[in-house]
């Protein structure tokens, strides 16, 4: 018997490898007009890995601090060796991690992949997602420069306004009145430690969901014959169909680290006045220029409460998808659903584009 | 309960003390205490340059302080009786005077600020205006065409008549309006001159309080135009390796003995404008071809030290323009802005060497900028081609990658 079979055997012997591999070599993935959208998820994944690697290694020069993040940056950026192309990379990765989560969460909206027996599987994505973006909030700020600092300034601010938490949870987040050196190493804290350690739990969940209960199968080949329904494994066939897509996605992330390298821009100041123009990350402009809409006042409320009360309750809202969705009257129900996702959608992109030509 | 409604009475009590104190406080007392400011106030005769935070009420010293009266009775009569100390409004002759009661007694002054001088009222008699003053000339400035009466305020606050920024623009008061100088026979044009000039563009301009004012060349209580041989000691007080070389240099003697300004001859005075190294050449902005012509030796060292310069100039230009290239394109730049700095520090020496007029200590000092310099511009090309190689790098992995690919393709398609 070959080593590795007996290393295989004595760990059979003692975990029971055997059931969890029939059951994977027998996991098949549906083939149809839609099959694209189920990679969206593996690409997410891959980049969320990209982001765990050079996290790691970033963190083996970075120091936070007021008085070092923007310096170590730069140390990493001028003098560690492909310290420039892991931070692009990383900088790159989390906004495309983003962007491929936006993709998947909504391809399986219009799929309607939420529905039972997914319903956790949809609400764990969900929360993986905002996740996703308290983890580009936190890392935004880390190199400590102009851009980041008054943009955590402004973000901050909007935390504030929540009524009768909102200052609490303000001082919480900035570790005082202000975003100081104290803000910096919180968020720090957090990017480092608390997000991705319950990130991790989650995305564990959310694959554990999608390995037991299968991909879902779009409503109108539901009722196919099970003869009629095409299909090809999950090994090897879609694996390396996955592997070649993460293979072209890492290429994509070169090519952007190298030509198009992330500014490091100015080291922020403190004391100076706020540059013109400041904008946050472009997943959260939709929210931002909404807010920017609000009148001051709407009746006795401040309008940007009620716009971040709005924005929490539409959250909510769609992270419960499922399960008021059920509650729909029958023959509406389809086309109620993808008119919320368009609207959403088309809400999220022009505000967006707005924002950006504003 | 009821002990528990006791406590807050109690804590409210307290800081509605607490605030009422602190109102009390903020206000200057003498506004309720003192007769002669409770009286102007009421009969609306308050001098018109009346200011509250003048230092003088900052310190608590009223109306009666400087002239005299008794404050403390609400009678005009008593209050304004001579025998009770008035003294009213001090002519302009008795200004100084007036004031040095108090600022030319180091026991009184050392109550307030330990430190000031007590020799304003001596030295303000040794200058033009204070001779002038003496001889009866009722138009010169005193003590308070300066300081203000009633608003005097330290020459640190920056609404001070006399805070450096300000200061021009007192001079100019007088000194700006013809019609007023029309008597003494000089120009008025001082401060037309200075505001254009570099010390007045810095000074007015760009708020920068280390640049000159009227007073850092012409003296404070002292004030007087300097004299031939002083001009060069004025401007050396800050430029002082500048004149260190000029009065080493053999043209000291010279100009001394064509009795020529050192600085002034070159530079001009209030209108000094910004330096340039054409200044030092024989083109049309020489300043050397003022005195020397074609053939004769400053006329060679002008071309040499000139050369020298705009060599190393041009080397520095090329550096720094290849400094933004590499910000440009991203690159590592701490090292060559490092070098650009020593070229830089080492360009600022050149040009004050220029003030020996030796072609050779110059071209020494070029020659060590211009290695600097091209040290930058070395290091420079060595980031751009590093600029390169990580494009030849993403395009090897490019390729490995896109083997990869293929032949995971060809793989999926044998596997279906």
């Amino acid at each position: 018997m070959k080593t590795g079979s007996k290393i295989f055997q004595w760990l059979d012997e003692r975990f029971e490898l055997t059931p969890v591999i029939e059951f994977m070599s027998k996991k098949k993935v549906p083939l149809h007009n839609h099959t694209i959208w189920y990679y969206m998820g593996g690409v997410t994944l891959f980049l969320f890995i990209v982001q765990v690697a050079t996290g790691i290694l970033l963190l083996l020069y970075y120091r936070p601090g007021s008085d070092s993040a923007y310096e170590s940056i730069r140390f990493i950026l001028t003098k560690v060796n492909f310290g420039w192309l892991i931070r692009s990379i990383h900088s790159w990765s989390a906004n495309l991690m983003i962007f491929f989560a936006f993709i998947h969460m909504f391809s399986t909206f219009f799929t309607r992949a939420y529905q039972k027996p997914r319903e956790l599987t949809w609400v764990t994505g969900f929360i993986l997602l905002v996740l996703g973006m308290a983890f580009g909030f936190s890392g935004y700020l880390l190199p400590w420069n102009e851009l980041a600092f008054f943009a955590t300034k402004v973000g901050t601010d909007i935390v504030g306004v929540i009524p009768f938490v909102g200052s609490f949870l303000l001082e919480l987040l900035r570790g005082g009145e202000d975003v100081t050196g104290a803000t910096l190493t919180r968020f720090y804290g957090i990017h480092v430690a608390v997000l991705p350690a319950i990130f991790t739990v989650l995305v564990a969940l959310h694959l554990l969901f999608v390995q037991r209960q299968g991909m879902s199968v779009p409503e109108n080949l539901k009722d196919l014959p099970e003869e009629k329904m095409r299909e090809m494994p999950f090994f090897p066939h879609f694996f390396l169909r996955d592997a070649l897509l993460w293979m072209v996605v890492l290429n994509v992330l070169l090519f952007l680290a190298v030509f198009y390298p992330w500014d490091l821009g100015f080291k922020a100041d403190t004391f100076a006045p706020a540059p013109a123009g400041i904008k946050p990350e472009w997943y959260f402009m939709f929210m931002f220029q909404t807010l920017k809409y609000l009148p001051a006042h709407i009746l006795v409320f401040e309008g940007e409460m009620i716009g971040v009360l709005a924005f929490t309750v539409a959250g909510i809202a769609w992270m419960l998808v499922p399960f008021w969705e059920v509650k729909s009257r029958k023959g509406m129900k389809k086309n109620v659903m993808m008119i919320t996702g368009v609207a959403a959608l088309t809400f999220i992109i022009v505000i967006t584009i707005i924002g950006y030509l504003s | 309960m009821k002990s528990f409604l006791i406590i807050i009475w109690i804590i409210a009590a307290m800081l509605m003390l607490i605030s009422t104190r602190s109102a009390a406080q903020d206000k200057n007392p003498v506004f309720e205490t003192d007769d002669c400011i409770i009286c102007h106030i009421q009969i609306e005769m308050m001098p018109a340059d009346f200011h509250q935070n003048d230092i003088h009420l900052q310190e608590g010293l009223s109306c009666a302080g400087c002239h005299g009266g008794d404050p403390s009775t609400d009678d005009p009569e008593l209050a304004m009786d001579r025998e009770r100390g008035f003294v009213g409004v001090p002519s302009r002759q008795e200004t100084p005077e007036f004031c040095g009661k108090c600022h030319s007694s180091i026991e009184v002054m050392r109550k307030f600020r330990p430190r000031i001088a007590t020799d304003q009222v001596e030295q303000y008699f040794t200058s033009i205006h204070g001779q002038k003053l003496k001889q009866g000339d009722k138009k010169v400035a005193e003590c308070v065409a300066c300081h203000t009466a009633h608003s005097i305020m330290s020459a640190n606050d920056g609404r001070a008549s006399t805070h450096p920024l300000n200061v021009p623009g007192t001079c100019k008061t007088c000194h700006s309006d013809p019609e007023y100088m029309k008597e003494y026979d000089i120009p008025t044009d001082q401060f037309e001159n200075f505001t254009v000039s570099v010390h007045g563009t810095a000074l007015l301009d760009n708020k920068d309080t280390g640049s000159p004012a009227c007073n850092d060349c012409h003296g404070n209580h002292g004030a007087t135009p300097p004299g031939l041989e002083s001009v060069s000691h004025i401007c050396g007080t800050c430029h002082a390796n500048n004149l260190n070389y000029f009065s080493s240099s053999p043209m000291e003697k010279a100009f001394r003995e064509m009795e020529i300004h050192a600085c002034e001859q070159c530079h001009g005075y209030h209108e000094v404008i910004p330096t340039s190294d054409e200044m030092i050449s024989v083109g049309e902005k020489s300043v050397c071809t003022t005195c020397h012509s074609e053939g004769d030796v400053g006329y060679t060292a002008a071309v040499e030290i000139h050369k020298d310069l705009t060599d190393f100039v041009q080397k520095y230009n090329e550096a720094e323009k290849k400094l933004q290239e590499i910000k440009k394109k991203g690159m590592d730049d701490v090292d060559i802005l490092f070098a650009l700095q020593e070229a830089n520090q080492t360009l600022i020496h050149t040009r004050t060497l220029v003030h020996t007029f030796d072609p050779l200590q110059v071209e020494e000092k070029a020659e060590e900028g211009k290695e600097k310099a091209i040290e930058a511009i070395n290091l420079a090309r060595q980031e751009i081609e590093d600029f390169y190689i990580r494009r030849y790098g993403f395009g090897f992995a490019t390729i490995f990658i896109t083997i990869f690919v293929v032949a995971l393709y060809f793989k999926v398609r044998s596997l279906d």
